[in-house]
């Protein structure tokens, strides 16, 4: 299996090859990509130097183009996947249908990803990417269980990639407008989920406060362990009591399944983290690399604790076991 | 590389009967020791402008909340004031021990991570804190070979000291495993 | 312009459901409903036994029925009632994932709110696929909504204007998760909330509405002030999503706007009155917010 890593800056690109990636997924510094932070990406010459990195020492760039284009800025995004393509990209990862149609027109030679945020979610959907656009694979939405997975893998001829680490998505993705009901900032068109610009951190004596487009979204006594101010990961209240409603504050880590996504028939396992610092990815991907490398040759895993590195100091198997089924 | 990841343990403070004996301690000389410092790694860095962008006129606060001042930095035109208290109207704030601040500046502990472990405390404008924390992740600043460029033929002997400091503060970069 | 009437989202008893259906094929001046469970693929069965009577009673009233696909599809058995969907010729499939599209391409079919046309170039693509019906997504902008409208101007571009609008759908069930069960075990709590299930803030600050595997806003979507620029944009149908009041008095009141019987602003005030007590929201319509709400 293929370890996919993410990159928000130059830097963590070499980081990540240097850790052991197989492949680094970046996005431009603009609205083309679902991670546009500030401070964060490439310009088109960081992605051309990074992928001369890459290419010198057999690891791939694959370029996440995956937010949905924005009416009449269409070019925008075009202009993107023209620029990528150019700077020799192993692979551009999509999510909108008509720039899945760009692609397969304009570049019928470039391998295309569909995106996570697409959210194709069983085998009918996936055919009819391969079939429409010749996607080569696809990133399968955290809503799967391993076997869910299983059985779709048996159903395709396309390769199959899953999130073994890091933030994770509660709602299917790609399908969710939490952030922009709160922030006017949506990750389908802006590329942010619960953008900087809205989000207020207030420290009191009962300890602290997020909010969110002035939405009260948790509140952390001074000790207690923190997540991102995301809204499906906030404190709430129900007539049927107060609390985490949607999910607590955990990240994904899907070290102990790897075995079970090998032999699900999974081709490439991805880490969530292209807005994380250096640190992150060369803990995470080494974590990774050494896992991997343990489960091709049988030996023992002596792997280092990710827990440092999650939200609410806590990790959760997400869908991949669903307790909650 | 330079280092390795030092976040899967928690960096230790500075003593609080240090921090008392370094109060009374004038702040001028430390200011232009520093601001000089901030000046040089801005010229020698500058990816960390273009990375800012807008927020390269931020004011951001940086309280080390072991020691008994802070920071008021400013990238353009760069400025650096040291302070006993932080004051009101700061763009950004951001509070956290000498040794996670030494270790962010060096990439060498993820933002994040210390967020959700509550030792870095973060207000104000979230979007010029991102584009600083993302800015310095990127430059991959090295502390000890700034420091020793700018003492000239002294560097040597500078950057030992400091490396030497730094690692009885944060513990030295892990081995390679 | 039309008016259309989307499907009941909430797990409403089905002897009630159906009694809804047929109140509005008998009084709701609408051009066209959109029938059929599209939220949990395991309450489908419960309206399974009336779905026909209501198709049939929807179609002599001069309704054009659209048929709703589900929302998320992932499990077997959904991916067959899918394929039994496309396969009928009940009414137009109204295309809820793109899981349909495999089957149903090349006929006409309807796009619901949950499939992600942002832009013209994606309109473009589901018009070629067949699609003559275009509802588009609930946080779309105005602006963007225009430009697809000019740019497939053979098929009828629909917004979302009445209604808690949906924000996400899941793989878990929050009804099951509140309640404590597991969603294959659910007892179909959702059913004790026929108009969602209240979430508010730490500080008690209205917010968001669950439904099983949904979630919704807590503000109720309010497009009648804005209809005179909806109607400049191009948009040729609104979409009243059904609420517990009474849809028949909603439906009524978009009418008398759309005929021009009325102001918009006292037609607000009434719809104020037959949804209570949940604030009105258009901010998606302007690039703002989605819970805000600004007069036309």
């Amino acid at each position: 299996m293929e370890l996919i890593c993410p990159a928000g800056t130059p830097a963590a690109l070499r980081s990540a090859i240097e850790a052991g990636a197989d492949a680094v997924y970046c996005g431009f510094n603009d609205e083309t990509n679902a991670r546009n932070f500030p401070g964060l990406n490439f310009s088109r010459d960081e992605l051309r130097k990074g992928i001369a990195f890459a290419h010198d020492r057999g690891a791939r760039i694959l370029v996440a183009i995956n937010t949905f284009p924005r009416a009449s800025a269409t070019a925008l995004w075009q202009r993107a996947v023209d620029d990528a393509v150019e700077a020799g990209a192993d692979a551009l990862i999509v999510a909108d249908i008509g720039l899945m149609d760009y692609v397969a027109r304009r570049h019928p030679n470039q391998r295309l990803h569909v995106s996570v945020q697409a959210a194709a979610a069983n085998p009918d959907v996936i055919a009819f990417y391969v079939e429409t656009f010749r996607a080569r694979r696809v990133v399968l939405p955290r809503v799967l269980s391993v076997v869910e997975i299983a059985e779709i893998i048996r159903e395709t001829t396309c390769e199959t990639e899953v999130f073994v680490f890091g933030g994770l998505c509660v709602m299917a993705e790609g399908r969710c407008s939490l952030s922009s009901y709160a922030t006017g900032k949506s990750p389908n068109m802006q590329g942010v989920c619960s953008p900087a610009s809205h989000v207020a951190y207030e420290e009191t004596a009962q300890g602290t406060t997020s909010r969110l487009g002035g939405f009260t979204i948790n509140r952390f006594a001074p000790q207690e362990a923190a997540g991102y101010p995301t809204l499906c990961k906030g404190r709430f209240s129900t007539a049927l009591g107060d609390g985490y409603i949607f999910e607590d504050p955990v990240s994904l880590d899907a070290t102990t399944l790897l075995r079970g996504l090998q032999s699900a028939g999974v081709a490439a396992l991805k880490i969530e983290g292209r807005q994380r610092g250096r640190a992150y990815i060369e803990s995470v991907v080494r974590h990774f690399r050494r896992a991997l490398d343990t489960l091709e040759d049988g030996s023992e895993a002596d792997i280092v604790s990710l827990k440092p590195f999650t939200e609410g100091q806590a990790s959760t198997l997400g869908a991949y076991r669903k307790t909650w089924r | 590389m330079s280092h390795s990841s030092v976040a899967s343990r928690p960096l230790p403070t500075i003593p609080p009967l240090l921090t008392l004996a370094i109060r009374p301690l004038p702040l001028l000389p430390l200011q232009l020791v520093l601001g000089g410092f901030l000046q040089r790694i801005l010229r020698r860095n500058p990816g960390l402008l273009d990375r800012l962008g807008e927020h390269r006129y931020a004011r951001f606060g940086i309280k080390p909340v072991d020691l008994p001042f802070a920071f008021i930095v400013e990238a353009a035109p760069p400025r650096l004031l040291v302070v006993r208290e932080l004051p009101q109207g700061l763009d950004a704030r951001v509070s956290t021990s000498l040794a996670n601040l030494l270790a962010l500046v060096e990439g060498r502990v993820d933002g994040d991570a210390l967020m959700f472990s509550r030792q870095l405390g973060i207000e104000g404008n979230m979007e010029a804190v991102l584009a600083l924390r993302n800015a310095i992740d990127d430059a991959g600043l090295d502390l000890p070979g700034e420091l020793a460029s700018l003492f000239g033929p002294l560097g040597e002997p500078a950057r030992r000291s400091f490396e030497l400091a730094r690692d009885r503060l944060t513990g030295p970069p892990e081995e390679e495993r | 312009m039309q008016l259309s009437l989307g499907p009941v989202l909430y797990n409403w008893a089905p002897e009630r459901w159906r009694d809804f259906y047929f109140r509005i094929a008998d009084e709701a001046p609408v051009d066209v409903v959109s029938v059929g469970e599209v939220v949990c693929s395991k309450r489908a069965p419960f309206f399974a036994e009336h779905l026909p009577d209501v198709i049939e009673r929807l179609q002599q009233a001069g309704k054009q029925v659209l048929l709703g696909s589900l929302i998320l599809v992932s499990l077997r058995r959904e991916r067959r009632q899918i394929e039994e969907l496309c396969a009928s010729d009940n009414g137009l499939v109204e295309v809820n994932d793109l899981t349909c599209l495999r089957s149903i391409r090349g006929r006409p079919h309807a796009i619901g709110p949950y499939v992600n046309i942002y832009n013209e170039t994606s309109a473009a693509f589901h018009v070629q696929q067949g699609a003559t019906r275009i509802c588009l997504p609930p946080e779309l902008p105005l602006s963007s909504a225009a430009v697809i409208a000019a740019a497939v101007p053979q098929a009828v571009v629909e917004m979302f204007a009445f209604g808690r609008v949906p924000l996400a759908i899941a793989g878990r069930c929050y009804h099951a998760r509140l309640h404590k069960l597991s969603k294959d075990n659910c007892r179909f709590v959702c059913e004790k909330d026929p108009d969602g299930l209240a979430l508010k803030t730490l500080d008690q600050q209205d917010f968001l509405t669950i439904n099983g595997v949904q979630s919704l806003s807590h503000a109720c979507t309010n497009l009648i002030g804005d209809i005179a620029a909806l109607r400049e944009a191009g948009i040729g149908s609104l979409r009243l999503s059904p609420q517990d009041c009474d849809m028949v008095a909603v439906a009524r009141t978009f009418r008398d706007v759309l005929d021009g019987r009325g102001s918009a602003e006292e037609a607000s005030g009434r719809l104020a009155e037959l949804y209570p007590g949940v604030a009105f929201a258009n901010g998606f319509l302007r690039g703002q917010p989605g819970f805000s709400f600004a007069h036309a």
